[in-house]
């Protein structure tokens, strides 16, 4: 029934007033890198030593790799439980979590003091087993070679059969046509090993970013420490998977012109309500074993930062979803899993920041200019590449019929790069 | 098939879950093997200390992080600012109210406490933190990538980064002067102070002097030995006679918090068994799925 939907290449224009003032906002971020790698920590950044983490471990890492869970949560649904309706959204879902790794080990560089050494959790002489932070670390790097794995296909599929080198390079257009082919066929009898591996690694790093801050007993506001942080990290990534492949579907829609994938993200969204449940329950459980129910109305400002995490980022997302009615227009999909998105986001920036208590502590942090710039420059950055990838990648699927009303000008259609025909 | 799913969210949530539970149900583990003959510990009487501020000086020239003279540390006004080791002075000695002492307020000496499991150690993913089987903890600038991880996990916020160097910042703390130890000497600080605030011996010797102390002026102290038991024992321990929280000391849980961590990171992890099970859970899951939506396709065909 959803044959006519094949991924292929969005013929959207690049340029737009939004695309411009994401390049302007990239460039200041560029530049606050930049000064950054020259100047230093001590001079881009308010961190100090009581606050050695900031908000680019906070958002930058932490809530980057927890917004990235949609790659694992959606493989895990329409893979490995065979749930074919929804196959259009893997590949935005996959390009999104690449895209959104890669930016992590950007954004991580600009934080190490030592950035150039970032290799040394690799090198089997340094491995340092006991290390939470060595598990992160080691997973995270596999899975992003994973996920550039699992995104092959797609560039094999754009190129296989449409190899057109111009002038002098024609003789190689046979030889690069059968490599892909043999890509092909390899890639399509293995790509299962590495779906199942990326579930595995994510589940496994998501929960180890949570055992983090575990270390730090004595550090952290009851609120928020717990042992079973590990559990609650995994639990919300996974809660925050679909809103993420809903809240970015029905952005690229518009922003691409194409109607939006109403009955899929209607569908998946059911899903949402039912995990964000568990994780309330669990949450609340566990503030009642530790006694901590009463750092919740004291009003003060962890008090505050926990009720806006809970009642934005888990509450008013329950309460929209269960509600058929919300599902089934785009707009209450899409207010809703907002709050979740950002709900995700707060709770990450609460564990690793706002709960974060030095015994020595006088004054607070707060981002510098420098590193506000790197970290929305970056989110500006990973949006421009993926508006680039789409366009040359059948990553997006576009109901043919119903585009083509829309784009009824053959005009929009020719953009094909130098040396690919179609 | 939702059921399918669910089974397996419910699955992945239980092991994790039952990992967590490990943690805390996990016995207390054989953690604390050190030799206790070999472990070395310095005991700072608090009550001694007249604020001097020599083993600053010590500290300093010793590790060389400046060429300030004696007199530099003469000034007795920073003991009211409650410093904190910093990357270019790895021990400072802080005043706090004590009513017992002359003009009302009595010193402490700061520095990292050299615990016995480090948060630290357990902390560094490249094992650039290492603990030495005579107590000090020492940090390898070289294997260092600069995360500041132990900095976040350390108890009693005690290494500081060099924030302000752009190409190749450590972090920096007191090492226990371990080549000093090493040779057979005493820590710089031990051996310029001029009134036994600092003592250096094995740890055992150290905790039987501070007991013996103890007994013997039982008005002149506090009840407890900084120290002996806080996050698994450190190497440094303190004798007050105000109490350890007026010294400006957290209070910490008997247990080390590497302990806690690590016991989630093995259970996750044991003999990567879990892992494997999943992988393998999720392979049968994707197995069947798709034999049932061949089957369907082929009904439908």
């Amino acid at each position: 029934m959803h044959n006519h939907e094949q991924p292929s290449p969005i013929t959207s224009p690049f340029f737009t007033t939004g695309t411009k003032i994401l390049f302007g906002i990239m460039s200041l971020g560029i530049l606050a890198y930049l000064y950054r790698m020259f100047y230093g920590l001590g001079a881009s950044t308010n961190l100090d030593n009581q606050y050695p983490w900031g908000i680019w471990i906070a958002i930058d890492v932490a809530s980057g790799v927890a917004l990235a869970a949609g790659g694992f949560t959606t493989a895990a649904l329409a893979e490995v439980f065979h749930k074919e309706k929804y196959h259009v959204i893997i590949r935005p879902a996959l390009l999104t979590a690449m895209l959104g790794y890669t930016f992590v080990v950007i954004g991580l560089l600009a934080d190490l003091g030592r950035y150039y050494n970032v290799w040394h959790p690799m090198a089997p002489s340094m491995w340092q087993g006991n290390s939470v932070l060595f598990e992160v670390g080691i997973c995270v790097m596999i899975y992003l070679t994973v996920l550039y794995i699992e995104f092959l296909p797609i560039v094999v599929e754009r190129f296989k059969g449409r190899v057109n080198f111009p002038g002098t390079l024609k003789s190689l257009n046979k030889i690069t046509e059968s490599v892909l082919g043999i890509a092909d066929t390899t890639l399509k009898r293995v790509t299962f090993v590495f779906i199942i591996a990326g579930v595995v690694l994510s589940c496994l790093h998501q929960s180890s970013l949570g055992t983090l801050m575990v270390i730090a007993p004595s550090k952290m506001h009851p609120l928020w420490y717990t042992p079973l942080l590990p559990l609650l990290f995994l639990l919300s990534a996974i809660s925050v998977g679909f809103p993420m492949v809903i809240f970015e579907s029905i952005l690229a829609s518009r922003s691409f012109h194409l109607p939006p994938e109403r009955h899929v993200l209607s569908s998946i969204a059911k899903y949402v309500p039912i995990l964000l449940t568990i994780y309330f329950i669990i949450r609340v459980l566990d503030l009642v074993y530790r006694d901590a129910l009463g750092y919740i109305f004291t009003f003060d400002g962890h008090s505050i930062a926990f009720l806006i995490e809970m009642s934005v980022g888990v509450l008013f997302p329950i309460i929209m979803l269960f509600n058929p009615k919300v599902r089934r227009s785009m707009m209450g999909l899409f207010v809703s899993a907002t709050a979740a998105v950002i709900g995700v986001a707060i709770n990450r920036i609460n564990v690793f920041l706002v709960a974060y208590q030095p015994p020595y502590g006088n004054g607070s942090y707060f981002p510098s200019i420098f590193e506000i710039a790197v970290t929305i420059g970056l989110i500006s950055a990973l949006v421009l590449v993926y508006r680039t990838l789409v366009r040359i990648f059948p990553v997006i699927s576009v109901d043919k019929t119903a585009h083509e009303a829309e784009m009824a000008n053959p005009m929009h259609r020719s953009h094909n790069s130098g040396w690919v025909t179609k | 098939m939702d059921k399918s799913r669910r089974k397996f969210l419910s699955t992945a949530a239980v092991a994790t879950a039952s990992a967590s539970m490990l943690a805390t149900t996990g016995q207390a583990s054989e953690r604390l093997e050190h030799n206790q003959e070999e472990l070395f510990s310095v005991l700072v009487d608090s009550t001694a200390c007249i604020g001097c501020r020599k083993c600053e000086y010590a500290c300093n020239k010793t590790h060389e992080l400046n060429d300030n003279p004696l007199s530099f540390f003469e000034d007795r006004s920073v003991l009211q600012e409650r410093r904190r080791p910093e990357h270019d002075a790895f021990t400072v000695v802080n005043a706090y109210k004590d009513a017992r002492a002359k003009e009302g307020e009595a010193y402490v000496k700061v520095q990292c406490m050299h615990c016995n499991d480090p948060a630290c150690v357990s902390a560094c993913l490249v094992g650039a933190l290492s603990k030495d089987r005579h107590g000090p903890v020492l940090y390898d600038a070289w294997k260092c990538i600069g995360c500041r991880y132990c900095m976040v996990s350390c108890p009693f916020q005690v290494p500081a980064y060099e924030y302000q160097d752009a190409v190749a910042p450590r972090v920096r703390k007191c090492n226990f002067c371990t080549e000093r130890i090493h040779n057979g000497e005493r820590p710089a600080c031990v051996e310029i102070c001029p009134n036994e605030a600092l003592m250096f011996g094995t740890r055992k010797e150290m905790l039987d002097v501070a007991y013996g102390r103890m007994s013997a002026n039982p008005d002149k102290y506090d009840k407890h030995v900084y120290g002996e038991h806080e996050v698994g024992g450190t190497s440094w321990i303190y004798l007050t006679h105000a109490g350890f929280q007026a010294a400006g000391f957290p209070v910490l849980d008997v247990q080390s918090p590497a302990e806690i961590t690590e016991n989630i990171q093995h259970g996750i992890f044991k003999s990567f068994l879990p892992p494997l099970a999943l992988y393998g859970l999720l392979g049968l899951i994707m197995h069947a799925s798709g034999q049932k939506e061949d089957s369907e396709d082929s009904k439908n065909a």
